[in-house]
């Protein structure tokens, strides 16, 4: 019997956790109205989490939309459709990879930067602290964190796709030589704003609000030990990422069945 | 800014913190069976006794961090773990708490870390925080450091920041844990004038729970010793000194032998050599 007593075991300590984790976002939601008042908190939290992240995400956006020029390129050349080349790249980046890829990188990037700063803070009694002052450290310190999450990602999304088509367009066009003209008619007559580029933002903000929750409730539930502070981060690169992965099917189900 | 001023009611002397019947418990192990106390107003408390002996976790439970199991802690004529979130934090803007390690904010300077209370619960005018961060600093001496940043302070040096933020609200008492663990011989006798002028000064009531025996002794108006989950003494610090409870003796003059044992609980020592005992 003892390995179903484990496996219930495990299965409670993960609802547990769960609803421990639904309590917490609910909690610091609350606190958002707040920070319209003291928006310079969130401020500082988008440069953390948001422009630390620009580098990576461009670096990787342009390389993206380079090797998908390139794999599309030889694809379609076969059916002499090449000058469709544009609107793959662009449907491609704005539906799916721009959104995935950059949560995916933002995971690995801001994720853990948030978990184990917040973790921290816990070992070293600073939330412990500010508890003592009266100050809620949910408010204060989770909560401009998870809305400079959800604010960044969808900029942070939009970086990656805008700089993937034009990774894409000098393959396509300056070294394979698809037609300049047809590369962006295309795209400009195929990609709709709402059905691809809004469908994009609503996924990345879904994902940017999935990764930043994972990240600051790992942090805030951590045990306040350096193993402890090492496993959360890891937890949340895995979690997070996988949750992407997850929400990114039922969201495409939902948005392009049909 | 709240006064300092004591109603009569609140007259130096009468109770502030009182703790009945506390009882609580943590994975099994008991930490506290039955421990009455009571911090009087104006004085200087020290709660004492060896490490482990739940003495960081009376201050969370005086705090509101934790709930107890059983029994009361009433501050301030209010029973603690019966408010609700938002009466507590208020009751804690009239507590003031020193963490063993200080707490502070690391990305935030000396002065901002002393202001960050500030900050949060008032909005006063730039000018006025300034001259009250700078005049609770010059109290800990540190107002020449009010540029640093914690990672360039010493532990002496950050302790008294922190006691600079606990003070900041002009609470009525203040908690100090540990606070002359692991200082050098200077920052001590800081540390120690201190507690005791500002307890003086501001008209503050202090608890502060310390195994340093010489330093609290030196300070303290009235002591609790704990041990076994229970209060194994109290009183004035020469009763203290004088007692005839071997447990407390042993503490007092720390002597290895004595009911207290130096060693953890463990089976028969050649049971576990000889038999090969299970670890």
């Amino acid at each position: 019997m003892d390995w179903l007593q484990l496996l219930g075991h495990a299965g409670l300590s993960a609802f547990q956790r769960l609803g421990r984790g639904n309590l917490f976002l609910f909690q610091v939601l609350l606190g958002f109205p707040d920070l319209i008042r003291r928006f310079h908190l969130v401020v500082v939290q988008l440069w953390s989490v948001g422009v630390r992240s620009l580098l990576l995400i461009m670096v990787a956006g342009t390389f993206v939309g380079m090797v998908m020029s390139l794999q599309g390129y030889n694809t379609l050349v076969d059916f002499g459709a090449e000058d469709s080349l544009g609107v793959l790249v662009a449907l491609s980046l704005v539906r799916e990879l721009g959104p995935v890829v950059s949560a995916l990188l933002f995971a690995g990037r801001a994720g853990s930067a948030l978990t184990a700063e917040i973790g921290l803070m816990k070992a070293t009694e600073q939330l412990a602290g500010m508890e003592m002052m009266a100050v809620d450290p949910l408010r204060r310190i989770v909560a401009p964190r998870l809305l400079g999450g959800i604010l960044a990602m969808p900029l942070l999304a939009a970086l990656f796709s805008a700089l993937g088509v034009i990774g894409g367009y000098f393959v396509g066009v300056g070294l394979l030589g698809v037609d300049d003209g047809a590369f962006w008619s295309q795209m400009q007559a195929k990609v709709d704003l709402n059905d691809d580029i809004l469908n994009g933002v609503i996924k990345s903000v879904v994902f940017g609000l999935a990764v930043t929750w994972i990240a600051v409730f790992e942090g805030y539930d951590t045990v306040p030990t350096s193993e402890g502070v090492s496993r959360a981060t890891t937890r949340t690169v895995v979690h997070s990422s996988l949750a992407v992965l997850g929400l990114d099917f039922v969201l495409t189900a939902l948005m392009f069945n049909g | 800014m709240r006064g300092v001023g004591v109603s009569p009611e609140a007259a130096e002397g009468t109770p502030l913190v009182s703790i009945r019947d506390l009882h609580f418990s943590r994975a099994g192990r008991t930490i506290f069976d039955g421990v009455d106390i009571e911090i009087r107003r104006g004085k200087v408390t020290a709660i004492m006794g060896p490490s482990g002996t739940g003495k960081t976790t009376l201050l969370r439970l005086i705090g509101g961090q934790i709930r107890p199991d059983q029994g009361t802690v009433e501050v301030d004529g209010e029973v603690v773990h019966k408010l609700s979130r938002e009466n507590l934090f208020q009751l804690r803007k009239r507590m003031g708490m020193l963490f063993q390690s200080g707490a502070l904010l690391t990305d935030l300077t000396v002065f901002e870390n002393v202001a960050f209370p500030l900050r949060e619960h008032t909005d006063l005018p730039e000018s006025v925080l300034r001259n009250l961060v700078l005049m609770k600093l010059e109290a800990v001496g540190l107002r020449g450091a009010h540029g640093l940043l914690p990672r360039e302070l010493s532990g002496g040096m950050a302790r008294r920041v922190a006691l600079a933020r606990a003070i900041v609200l002009d609470p009525k008492m203040v908690m100090y844990d540990e606070p002359f663990t692991g200082q050098d011989p200077i920052s001590m006798g800081v540390l120690v004038k201190l507690i005791r002028e500002l307890n003086d000064a501001l008209g503050l009531s202090s608890i502060v729970v310390s195994h340093d025996v010489r330093e609290t002794l030196a300070i303290a108006d009235y002591v609790y010793v704990i041990g076994h989950g229970k209060v194994v003494g109290h009183g004035t610090p020469e009763a203290i000194s004088k007692t005839d409870s071997p447990w407390v003796e042993q503490f007092v003059q720390g002597l290895p032998d004595g009911p207290v044992s130096f060693d953890y609980p463990a089976p028969k020592f050649i049971d576990e050599l000889m038999h090969g005992a299970k670890l």
